[in-house]
């Protein structure tokens, strides 16, 4: 699991308050009554995840669907 | 739903009935898989048929009569499938097969007495069952009859063939029995515990059977019982004849008999199957072009080629009515009985995935299968019923639905409801009730009918905007339908319950269904009364589109029709249309519950003839125009904007622009008719937005609105919570508004905002540690 979610670019960006370049950090995810750990691009200061269009629209959606037929 | 309503839904589809010959032939050979394997060449195949239905196929095969032709569905369309002449064409291809190994062997014996074919298969039957089988043969030879009656067609090495299939399954025979003897019955009895007399070699006044009223020997069929328990008999000529079928099955069901009179059982129960029976199956001949038998060319019957020619005649039977016209049912690959079934262990599984969850959300809930169907199978009450099933139990899929259901709450929301008296009046004689979605899709048209409604009818016409409760009643959520249901009456009771025009054919379908007490008067036959005109001279002739909820309305199709043709409006009717006419892909919310499904409908719906459409409900018209259709709706052409200009291009506004045009309809109203201020926009929506064209439709395709947009910005903007890309200065944020997170990536302008790209996800992000 480890970085397959976060691409180059993603920790390009900064956080808008901190100033701080965004770091890969474990989350807890959840939807519908589920919980995962993913690793995603995080602000070390704030805490503020990143979610990117490719995880949004790929795995997270992916597991979205398999939840809600579950 | 339990077991039983799955069995009565499931017994409703006929598509696994038997075809008509397999049901009308005594053995129930499977003509229909017989033909479809010799159409395809495939000749081992189509021998494996025979084998699994016709006792000694290298006899019957030959030899049968083929009575099942006399209920072909050919017989329509040129002629009869020569059903025999296939299966002797089989049976010459054929590598002789062993038969397969009998069953272990039983105490009890059996006599046979003569080798006819009834004889023969009762002896085949009973020995692959286990029993001891005896032939006993008045004559030199086994099958002698056989052999005489049939010289040309059954060689005797053919004959031989199959009667050593029988030795191998153990049948003894005793040639020269002399079954003319006194008492010879009785030491058959003696030795044997049944007996069965192939009467076809028999003379019938020699031996014990039951008579007619006429006195004519009989023998019931299918039990083959006679005068003398143990005693069975079969193969009596026909009314018409002997037959080698009827002989046959004849000897199979004494056999069956047999077996069960050794087992003790019943020898009726269960059998109304044994022998002709009627199908419910129905085969459309619709499009079936008339095609002649194949001859033959040489003497010999069928070579190859013109028995896999007159194969391919075969109609294949099958109902599948439903199916052909519905492009959902035809998508899930299967046809309703099956549906049934995977719905009901959809709904019964506890652990797993519930893989019919697409299948339940896609239907449009149109009825298109119920009216074709020849048993009235409606998908659309069950898949219906499912729905409500799985939102009770909250198994719901929250993504399936959300979409439209919110579109329902900003219809009943401030931004659109509106109860109002006519101006100047302070009762209604009237109300006019647009619906939602023709004030999504056209406001102005909207705000023109009500005009003409008010100044042409007399007692006041009162106004009503909200949402009828139609997507909460697709989706299945029976308690937001109350509700939404309640606050619509709120509203008419508000105005005094007086009688509601209704545009929307939905709007009618729903209220109607739930609200009875409510009075509803068609748009179109208020329009008739008032004296309409076309205002514009009109091209034509128009494909009239039928929305799918005026299915059950002949009254409303006529309404429109009368109105069109009275102000000389050309219409033609589309192949299905009126009762018959299809879904645009909205109804039953199938376009928020699977997307590429819905646009398939519109293709296939647009195709259907090459005059511009025109119809008479807002989303059809939007969906129809949106698959690259030019289709207007019918107020386009009695209340046409200020231009006057060609109404067909109107482009479908997407969906924020549905939600922009109801709440600027309700503004525009309330200042404009009604002096009443309009609430200041909330901050967020002040926000200028920048959005190219591309990222628009982006935004479309995503299910995306303007309003989500500027929700994100606002907060990310107030807040400060927000990523900066240090390189190209973009702006990205995300916030949930709702159940779902939307991400705005942007720059800020000098007075707005350009967006570049957006997105959304359901999933929720906890709050992160380092690793």
């Amino acid at each position: 699991m480890k970085g397959e979610n976060i691409s180059p670019r993603d920790l390009e960006w900064r956080c808008g308050r901190c100033g701080l370049n965004l770091q890969p950090t474990l989350v807890t995810v959840e939807y519908l009554g589920s919980e995962f750990t993913a690793e995603l691009p995080c602000c070390p200061g704030c805490g503020l995840v990143l979610v990117s269009e490719e995880v949004a629209l790929g795995k997270m959606n992916e597991v979205e669907q398999i939840l809600e037929d579950k | 739903m339990d077991q039983k309503e799955l069995q009565e839904w499931e017994s409703r589809c006929i598509e696994e009935n038997p075809p008509l010959c397999v049901a009308d032939c005594p053995l129930h050979v499977d003509a229909r898989a017989l033909a479809g394997r010799m159409a395809a060449g495939d000749w081992p195949g189509a021998w494996q048929v025979l084998l699994r239905t016709m006792p000694l196929p290298g006899l019957l095969a030959r030899i049968c009569d083929g009575p099942c032709r006399r209920r072909c569905k050919r017989v329509e369309a040129g002629g009869a499938i020569a059903v025999n002449e296939l299966e002797r064409a089989c049976a010459a291809q054929a590598t002789p097969r062993r038969p397969p190994p009998p069953l272990p062997a039983r105490e009890e014996r059996v006599a046979v007495v003569g080798a006819g074919l009834a004889g023969l298969t009762a002896a085949w039957e009973l020995a692959r069952k286990g029993y001891r089988v005896t032939v006993q043969e008045p004559g030199p030879v086994l099958a002698g009859e056989l052999r005489e009656r049939f010289s040309t067609l059954l060689p005797t090495q053919t004959v031989e063939a199959e009667l050593d299939h029988l030795t191998r399954l153990g049948v003894r025979a005793e040639l020269k029995a002399p079954v003319e003897e006194e008492g010879f019955l009785d030491r058959c009895l003696a030795e044997s515990q049944a007996v069965f007399l192939s009467l076809d070699v028999l003379n019938p006044r020699d031996w014990p059977l039951e008579r007619d009223a006429g006195g004519r020997p009989q023998v019931p069929s299918p039990v083959q019982t006679t005068a003398r328990e143990g005693v069975f008999g079969g193969g009596l000529d026909r009314p018409e004849g002997p037959s080698p079928v009827w002989q046959a099955a004849e000897g199979r069901w004494a056999a069956t008999s047999i077996d069960r009179y050794f087992q003790g059982v019943s020898l009726t129960a269960g059998r109304d199957k044994d022998g002709p029976f009627e199908t419910r199956l129905f085969t459309s001949l619709e499009g079936v072009e008339p095609a002649p038998m194949v001859t033959s060319a040489g003497t010999g019957g069928y070579d190859d080629r013109e028995a896999a020619q007159e194969a391919g005649r075969c109609l294949q039977c099958h109902c599948l009515e439903c199916v052909k016209v519905c492009p959902f049912l035809e998508r899930f690959a299967a046809y309703p009985k099956k549906y049934t079934r995977e719905i009901y262990n959809n709904l019964s599984i506890v652990m797993g995935a519930h893989q019919a969850n697409k299948l339940i959300n896609s239907c449009s809930l149109c009825g298109l299968c119920e009216q074709v169907c020849p048993e009235n199978f409606a998908m659309q009450d069950l898949c219906l019923a499912a729905r409500q099933e799985m939102v009770r139990r909250s198994k719901m899929p929250p993504s399936a639905h959300e979409f439209a259901l919110l579109d329902l709450d900003f219809s009943l929301g401030p931004d659109f409801r509106l109860a109002r008296h006519q101006p100047g009046h302070d009762t209604s004689a009237r109300i006019f009730f647009p619906g939602c979605q023709l004030a999504a899709s056209a406001p102005a048209q909207v705000r023109r009918v009500y005009d003409h409604l008010r100044t042409s009818l007399p007692g006041g016409v009162g106004l009503m905007l909200a949402c009828c409760g139609a997507p909460a009643e697709w989706a299945g959520q029976e308690e937001k339908l109350t509700r939404s249901l309640e606050t619509w009456q709120e509203d008419w009771r508000g105005l005094g319950s007086p009688p509601v025009i209704l545009a929307c054919p939905s709007c009618r379908a729903v209220l109607g269904a739930h609200l009875p007490q409510v009075e509803l008067l068609d748009l179109w036959e208020v329009l008739a009364g008032t004296g309409l005109q076309v205002q514009e001279p009109q091209t034509g002739p128009w494909a009239i589109h039928d929305p799918c909820s005026t299915r059950p309305d002949p009254r409303a199709r006529e309404a429109v029709r009368a109105l069109l043709e009275r102000a000389g409006v050309e219409l033609a009717e589309l192949r299905l249309g009126g009762e018959l006419t299809e879904c645009c892909g909205y109804g039953g919310l199938m376009s928020t519950a699977n997307p590429d499904l819905a646009g398939e409908v519109v293709r296939r719906r647009r195709a259907q003839s090459d005059l511009d459409y025109l119809t008479y409900c807002a989303v059809c018209r939007d969906r129809l125009a949106a698959g690259g259709k030019r289709t207007v709706h019918a107020l386009d052409l009695f209340f046409p904007d200020e231009t006057g200009g060609d109404p067909g291009p109107r482009r479908n506004p997407g969906w924020s622009e549905r939600r922009e045009n109801r709440a600027r309809l309700k503004a525009g109203l309330k200042r404009e008719l009604w002096q009443e201020e309009v609430a200041e926009m909330e901050p967020h929506r002040r926000l200028k937005l920048v959005i190219s064209p591309q990222v628009g439709e982006e935004l479309e395709q995503r299910r995306i609105l303007i309003e989500d947009v500027q929700k994100v910005i606002f907060q990310a903007e107030e807040s400060g919570r927000k990523l900066v890309h240090p390189r190209t200065g973009h702006h990205l944020a995300g916030f949930r508004p709702y159940k779902a997170m939307f991400w705005v990536e942007y720059s800020p302008l000098e007075d707005g905002f350009e967006i570049h790209k957006a997105y959304s996800h359901r999933m929720e992000v906890k709050a992160g540690t380092r690793p």
